[in-house]
C-alpha cells in the first residue's frame, strides 16, 4: 500500500526531475568544457599557441598548456560538484521517502 | 645529443626482480581471495564489499592501460603539445559515467550491464544482443591490449613475442580463475598505487633537473625542437573529426563493460558515487603529469634516441627513468608498465567471461534458473575461453597495426552498449524490440564504417581515398543506435515494460531492492 503512495507522491517525482536536471545541467558544463576545447584546437589554433608573458618577457609557455589542463581540472571540479550535491540534497530526500516506505 | 647507451631491451636482474616481486605479491592475493570466492556474488562482485577508495583506485586501474602510460608519454615526446590533446579525451568520460549511468546501473543490475538493460525487457533477446556489444568491445579492446604487450615487453625485456603475450595470458588467467574480481580488484590496486608512484617519481625528477619550474622544461623543449612542439600541430584538422573521436573516447567509456562491472563490488549507490569521484581524481592527476614526462624525455633523451627504439615512441618513459634514475630505476617502471598490462587485460576478461557466463548461459541457456556452484563453475570456464582466446588474438595479429581497435572498441562500446544503457534508464517506453535494434545498429554499423573509413581503408588497406570521411564514426554510428532505438519503440507498446517503469522507480533512485 505504501509503495504505491510514495511511487505516485509528488516528492518521489520531483526528487527524479531534480536529479536528471542537475545530471543534465552538469553534463553540458562538461560538453562546453571539452568540445569548445577540441573546437579551440580545431579552428583557432594560433590563440592556443599565443605566448604567456606579455610581448617583452614571453617564455616557451603557450595559453593552451594551462587550457589543457584547466580542461582535466574543470572536469574533476564538476564531479565534485554532483558528489557533493548528492550527498546532501539527494540522500536527505532519499532518506526521508524510504522512511515513509516503511511507516 | 645524450648518449643512447641503454640497457633497454635486456633481461636485466632489476627489472626482472620487480617484476617476479609483483609477480609473487599478485599470486599471494590471489590465493587468498580464492579462498573467499565461492558464490556468483564473490566471483562477478567481490562480495559488494569494496569500499568507495579501493574501487576509484581499481577503477584507475582497470582504465589506464600501456597505452596511456607509455603511448601518451611517448605521443608528447614525439608531438609535442597534441600528445595533450589526446589526454584530456581520456578524462572527460568519467564525469559524465557519474552523472548519466553510475548510480541507476548500481541500484538496477547485479553482475553486469546486460542486467539493466534486461531489466523489464523480454531477457533472452535483450540478452543476447547485449552480450554481442559487449564482447565486441572486449575482444577488440584485448586484442589491441595483447599485441601491445606483446610488443612492450619485447622491447622492455628482450623476451619473444609470442612468450610475452604466453605470460601476459596465463598470469592474468591465474588471477580471474582462481580469485574472481576479488583478486582483480586487489590486483588493479596494487597495480594503480605502482603506477601512480612511478609516474609522480618520473615528474619530481624531471622538474628537479628544472629548477622545479614547468616553464624551464618548456623553454628547454621549443630551444630543441621549436616554438611548434608547444602548439597545436597536426593531430585536430577536421573539427567533425575530432568532435566524433571526442564522443567515442567521452562515451565509450559509458557502455565499457569491464569498466561498468566495477561498480556492482561496490555496498551500494553512495558508494559508487563516491567510487567516481576517487577515479576522477586519481585518472585526472595521471593525465596532468603524464605531460611533464614526455616533454621531459624529449628534452632530456632527445627524440632521435627514443624514435630510434621505437617508432611510435612508447619507450620514452623507460629511456627517461633509466636516465634519470639509472639501470634500478628503469627496472621499476618497465615492471610497472608489464603490472599495468596485466591487471587491464584481467578486468576484461572478467567482463568477457560475465556476459558469456551470467548474460549467455545462466539467462539465456538456462532461463534464470542456474544454482550457485554452477554458475561459478561456468564463470571460471567462461574465463578459460576468453584467456585463451585472447593469448590466440595476441599471437594472431602480431605485427599488424592494432591502434586503431582501441578507438573501435571505444566506438562501439559508444554506439552499441552506451545508447540501449541510456534509453533503458531513461526511457519508459523503451522496447525489447528497440534495444535490440539499437545495439545491432551501432555494432554493425561501427565495424562497417570503420572498415570503410581511412584509418582501415587506405592506411591498412591502401587504397587511394575511402568512402567513409571520418576516422572514427561514433558521431554517426552513436547518433543511428539513438534514433533507432526510439523509432523501433515507438512503433510497438510492450506494456509489461511501461507499467514496470514506474515500479523500478523505487529501485533506480531510492535503491530500494536493489542487489
Amino acid at each position: 500500500m505504501r509503495t504505491r503512495q510514495v511511487l505516485d507522491s509528488p516528492e518521489l517525482r520531483r526528487l527524479v526531475v531534480r536529479r536528471w536536471t542537475i545530471s543534465l545541467l552538469l553534463t553540458a558544463a562538461l560538453f562546453v568544457a571539452y568540445y569548445g576545447f577540441i573546437l579551440l584546437v580545431a579552428l583557432d589554433k594560433g590563440l592556443l599557441a599565443r605566448r604567456l608573458g606579455g610581448a617583452e618577457s614571453a617564455g616557451a609557455t603557450t595559453l593552451g598548456i594551462p587550457i589543457a589542463v584547466a580542461v582535466i581540472v574543470v572536469a574533476w571540479v564538476l564531479t565534485a560538484i554532483y558528489v557533493a550535491w548528492a550527498n546532501r540534497g539527494y540522500d536527505r530526500a532519499v532518506d526521508q521517502l524510504k522512511k515513509q516506505l516503511e511507516d | 645529443m645524450p648518449e643512447t647507451h641503454t640497457t633497454l631491451g635486456q633481461p636485466t636482474a632489476s627489472a626482472v626482480g620487480f617484476f617476479l616481486l609483483f609477480v609473487a605479491i599478485t599470486l599471494a592475493i590471489t590465493w587468498w581471495a580464492a579462498r573467499r570466492t565461492r558464490s556468483a556474488r564473490e566471483f562477478y562482485a567481490a562480495g559488494r564489499s569494496i569500499s568507495p577508495l579501493q574501487n576509484g583506485l581499481a577503477l584507475a586501474g582497470d582504465y589506464m592501460s600501456a597505452a596511456s602510460f607509455l603511448g601518451i608519454a611517448g605521443l608528447v615526446a614525439l608531438k609535442g603539445y597534441d600528445g595533450m590533446i589526446y589526454a584530456t579525451g581520456w578524462l572527460v568520460g568519467w564525469p559524465a559515467l557519474l552523472f548519466l549511468v553510475a548510480e541507476p546501473l548500481r541500484n538496477l543490475g547485479k553482475y553486469t550491464f546486460a542486467d539493466v538493460v534486461a531489466f523489464r525487457l523480454r531477457q533472452a533477446p535483450v540478452r543476447i544482443a547485449a552480450a554481442i556489444g559487449g564482447i565486441l568491445t572486449v575482444l577488440f579492446y584485448t586484442t589491441a591490449q595483447m599485441v601491445g604487450s606483446g610488443n612492450l615487453i619485447k622491447l622492455m625485456f628482450g623476451i619473444p613475442y609470442e612468450w610475452a603475450v604466453a605470460i601476459v595470458g596465463s598470469v592474468m588467467l591465474l588471477y580471474v580463475f582462481f580469485g574472481g574480481m576479488i583478486a582483480t580488484t586487489w590486483v588493479q590496486i596494487t597495480k594503480a598505487v605502482l603506477l601512480l608512484l612511478g609516474v609522480t617519481l618520473l615528474t619530481l625528477m624531471v622538474l628537479a633537473r628544472f629548477g622545479w619550474s614547468p616553464a624551464t622544461l618548456y623553454a628547454a623543449v621549443a630551444d630543441g625542437y621549436g616554438q611548434a612542439a608547444l602548439e597545436p600541430g597536426g593531430l585536430v584538422t577536421s573539427p567533425l573529426d575530432a568532435v566524433s573521436l571526442g564522443l567515442a573516447l567521452m562515451l565509450g567509456l559509458l557502455g565499457l563493460p569491464h569498466i561498468l562491472m566495477r561498480f556492482y563490488t561496490v555496498p551500494d549507490a553512495r558508494a559508487a558515487r563516491s567510487s567516481v569521484l576517487y577515479a576522477t581524481g586519481f585518472i585526472g592527476y595521471f593525465y596532468v603529469i603524464i605531460p611533464i614526462v614526455g616533454f621531459g624525455a624529449a628534452a632530456l633523451v632527445g627524440r632521435d634516441a627514443i624514435g630510434a627504439i621505437d617508432k611510435g615512441g612508447n619507450m620514452a618513459a623507460p629511456l627517461l627513468a633509466e636516465q634519470l634514475g639509472g639501470e634500478l630505476f628503469l627496472g621499476f617502471i618497465a615492471a610497472v608498465a608489464f603490472a599495468t598490462i596485466l591487471a587491464v587485460v584481467a578486468g576484461l576478461t572478467l567482463a568477457g567471461a560475465s556476459a558469456l557466463s551470467h548474460d549467455v548461459y545462466v539467462h539465456v541457456v538456462k532461463g534464470g534458473h542456474a544454482d550457485e556452484r554452477e554458475q561459478v563453475r561456468v564463470a571460471r570456464w567462461a574465463t578459460v575461453v576468453f584467456g585463451v582466446l585472447a593469448v590466440l588474438l595476441g599471437v594472431l595479429f602480431k605485427g599488424q597495426n592494432v591502434a586503431f581497435m582501441v578507438g573501435l572498441a571505444f566506438a562501439i562500446a559508444c554506439s552499441a552498449n552506451f545508447p540501449a544503457l541510456l534509453l533503458s534508464i531513461v526511457w519508459r517506453r523503451f522496447t525489447t524490440r528497440g534495444a535490440v535494434a539499437s545495439i545491432l545498429t551501432g555494432a554493425v554499423l561501427t565495424v562497417v564504417l570503420i572498415v570503410l573509413s581511412p584509418t582501415v581503408w587506405v592506411d591498412l588497406l591502401g587504397n587511394e581515398t575511402a568512402p567513409f570521411p571520418l576516422r572514427n564514426p561514433a558521431i554517426v554510428s552513436m547518433t543511428a543506435a539513438i534514433a533507432v532505438g526510439i523509432v523501433v519503440s515507438l512503433l510497438g507498446r510492450e506494456e509489461r515494460a511501461e507499467a514496470m517503469f514506474e515500479d523500478e522507480k523505487l529501485r533506480t533512485y531510492l535503491g530500494v531492492g536493489a542487489e
